[in-house]
């Protein structure tokens, strides 16, 4: 894989990108009161990369995506504020129908739980054909016939038979790959995938990141890789941003951020993986847990379980920049980046 | 560590199958084996790892060490009693000193129980393990044991985080003094920041108590980091068997090496630097 050094997150908008998410806002009503879900959330995708949005539970990751593809529940859940552009318009402001179009051939998304997400009662062929005859107006024969070079594509072994199968006969690997299928039928541009392959075991994750790599080679499709797995990040995505709170916390060139943090939260991720280096020994985890969104702290959210945090720390928010010493592209809202986290 | 002991657990040719109904009259048309022949043993205070794939038959040797499922065939002994022969009643006292936490930490835990009563309900079903007048000041040390605050005794599940009910789930299964805990996936549903912090936590405990675990698990990284013995399953039978640093370091089989090959890395430049 190559490194591209790409460009940086900054809040001016960047007209090269492909999408481009500026200052997001989105709140949930809910019958405890409201929650800002996302705060002033930007980031770029451009042609041809992946970008990693990685986080813990409860950190906005999922509702990122949802935002963009117009999924958000309605509802109780909406977007305030910001920009999602992409193609000269505003998808955070347009009619959903018009989103929606959009989604079902440049955008696409594939999810966590493949099965829920397939019709158990019509076979896959039809599933996999169908965006063929909606959106294309192919014949049936044509998108069958479609259908079936698409499931050969994702490595479905003997789909001239298993085209024929019903959604429960397949493993959840192979439903996934269905669903891989579905999402790259018309060739799209974007390709959103929330937490892919949190549900499938080790060495049929290794398969479906390794398809996922293929088809974006064929393709030069964009990726927006959901994750909680350091690891499967590291493996696939150019650049990785770190939500924490429903911020962006830290973003840059995924081995920048990886071996130089500059937010004190994603050195205490990686400090948390059990390794071999961790063999028998303790680990070094994260005090406390993450803040309940209806009442965040004041300052920087992450403070309270902060081992730096100091009287500023709590007073207020800390913008995105770039630490002194750090590479340019390489953003972190911290304080304190450069007193408390030795770089090289 | 402890090898001249006799093993707290033995099991031995462990068979179980479950049968395959037809769909309307529910007849027995055949059987499907879970689990073909495993053997292991676990020493007093060892931690010992089952790891394998969906359908590999981890959770199936698990729920039939505690004594959710019947064995078909082979032996199960608990400090020296055959456990798959012993009456309900029998069962029962072994019970108490072997406890299982679970995965998922919203759904093993009853809803309308407050943390007191979820922690005190083994010693409803066991009695004599704490004398009831004890109760209130032994949940108290048990929270404040496994790191939750004793003043939250009164609370329900839904009030605490997903790190904090598999901490309650603990609490439950340090009640009844077990001398092994199992663990199924007990810290996959946990994100990573606080699956640390309850490693930590079964780490102590086990130092300070003696427990022995038998940990199950998929992911790798975890077991590697907490287990002294590691077995690993595949389609019911234990294809590999060895210390925690010779499997990983040195795996002999075929199906080991590709499973560890799959292993996300965090830094994979790293490992590709000369």
């Amino acid at each position: 894989m190559t490194m591209t050094r790409a460009a940086a997150t900054a809040p001016a908008s960047d007209s090269a990108a492909l999408l481009s998410v500026r200052d997001l806002k989105v709140e949930f009503s809910t019958s405890a009161g409201v929650v800002r879900a996302l705060d002033g959330v930007s980031f770029d995708v451009h042609e041809g990369e992946t970008l990693a949005i990685l986080g813990e539970s409860g950190s906005g990751k999922s509702v990122t995506a949802q935002a963009i593809m117009a999924l958000l529940p309605k509802p109780t859940g909406s977007i305030v504020s910001g920009e999602i552009l992409y193609g000269g318009r505003d998808l955070a402001w347009e009619p959903v129908r018009r989103v929606r179009e959009l989604c079902a051939t440049e955008i696409a998304m594939i999810f966590q739980d493949p099965l829920s997400s397939l019709n158990p009662v019509f076979r896959i062929g039809y599933q996999v054909a169908e965006p063929f005859r909606r959106r294309l107006g192919m014949s049936k024969k044509e998108a069958w016939a479609k259908a079936l070079e698409l499931l050969k594509r994702v490595g479905i072994p003997d789909a001239e038979h298993r085209i024929r199968d019903y959604p429960h006969q397949f493993s959840g690997g192979q439903r996934q790959r269905i669903m891989i299928a579905m999402a790259i039928a018309l060739d799209p541009r974007l390709l959103i995938a929330d937490e892919p392959t949190t549900a499938l075991d080790v060495t049929v994750q290794k398969q479906i990141m390794g398809l996922l790599a293929d088809l974006q080679a064929e393709t030069g499709m964009a990726m927006v890789l959901i994750s909680h797995d350091l690891g499967v990040v590291a493996e696939v995505a150019e650049r990785v941003a770190i939500m924490y709170a429903g911020r962006i916390v830290e973003t840059g060139a995924t081995r920048d951020v990886y071996d130089f943090p500059a937010h004190p939260y994603t050195r205490g991720l990686l400090d948390s993986i059990p390794s071999e280096a961790s063999m028998g020994e303790r680990l070094t985890p994260i005090d406390g847990s993450p803040p309940n969104l209806l009442a965040l702290p004041s300052g920087c959210p992450f403070h309270p379980r902060c081992p730096f945090a100091i009287e500023v720390c709590r007073a207020a928010v800390p913008p995105l920049r770039t630490p002194d010493g750090w590479e340019p592209g390489h953003l972190a809202a911290c304080h304190r980046s450069e007193e408390v986290l030795p770089h090289g | 560590m402890a090898e001249t002991s006799p093993p707290l657990l033995r099991v031995e040719h462990l068979k179980v199958a479950y049968p395959t109904r037809s769909s309307i009259l529910l007849r027995k048309t055949g059987e499907k084996v879970a689990v073909s022949d495993v053997s292991f043993e676990i020493s007093p205070g060892e931690t010992v790892g089952l790891v394998g794939e969906s359908g590999s038959g981890k959770s199936t040797v698990a729920r039939t060490v505690i004594g959710l499922i019947k064995p078909d065939a082979g032996l199960i002994e608990f400090e020296g009693r055959d456990i798959t022969r012993l009456s309900p009643a029998q069962l029962k006292s072994v019970r108490g000193d072997m406890q299982m936490v679970f995965q998922d930490p919203y759904a093993s835990l009853n809803p309308r129980l407050t943390v007191r009563d979820l922690i005190a309900e083994g010693w409803r079903v066991h009695p004599g393990v704490t004398p009831r007048k004890d109760w209130t000041s032994a949940v108290r040390d048990l929270m404040d044991r496994v790191g939750l605050n004793p003043d939250y005794a009164d609370r329900y599940p839904h009030q605490f985080s997903g790190g904090q009910r598999q901490r309650i789930g603990i609490a439950r299964a340090l009640a009844l003094k077990p001398k092994l805990i199992i663990c199924d996936e007990a810290v996959s549903a946990l994100d990573v920041s606080v699956q640390a912090q309850v490693l930590n936590l079964l780490d102590d405990l086990q130092r300070d108590l003696g427990l022995a675990y038998l940990f199950i698990s998929h992911d790798l990284s975890v077991i590697e980091h907490i287990c002294d013995r590691v077995l690993v399953l595949d389609k019911g039978v234990v294809v590999e068997e060895g210390t925690a640093r010779e499997l990983f370091e040195h795996p002999r089989d075929e199906y080991t090496r590709a499973l560890l090959a799959a292993v996300p890395v965090v830094r994979p430049w790293l490992e590709r630097a000369p």
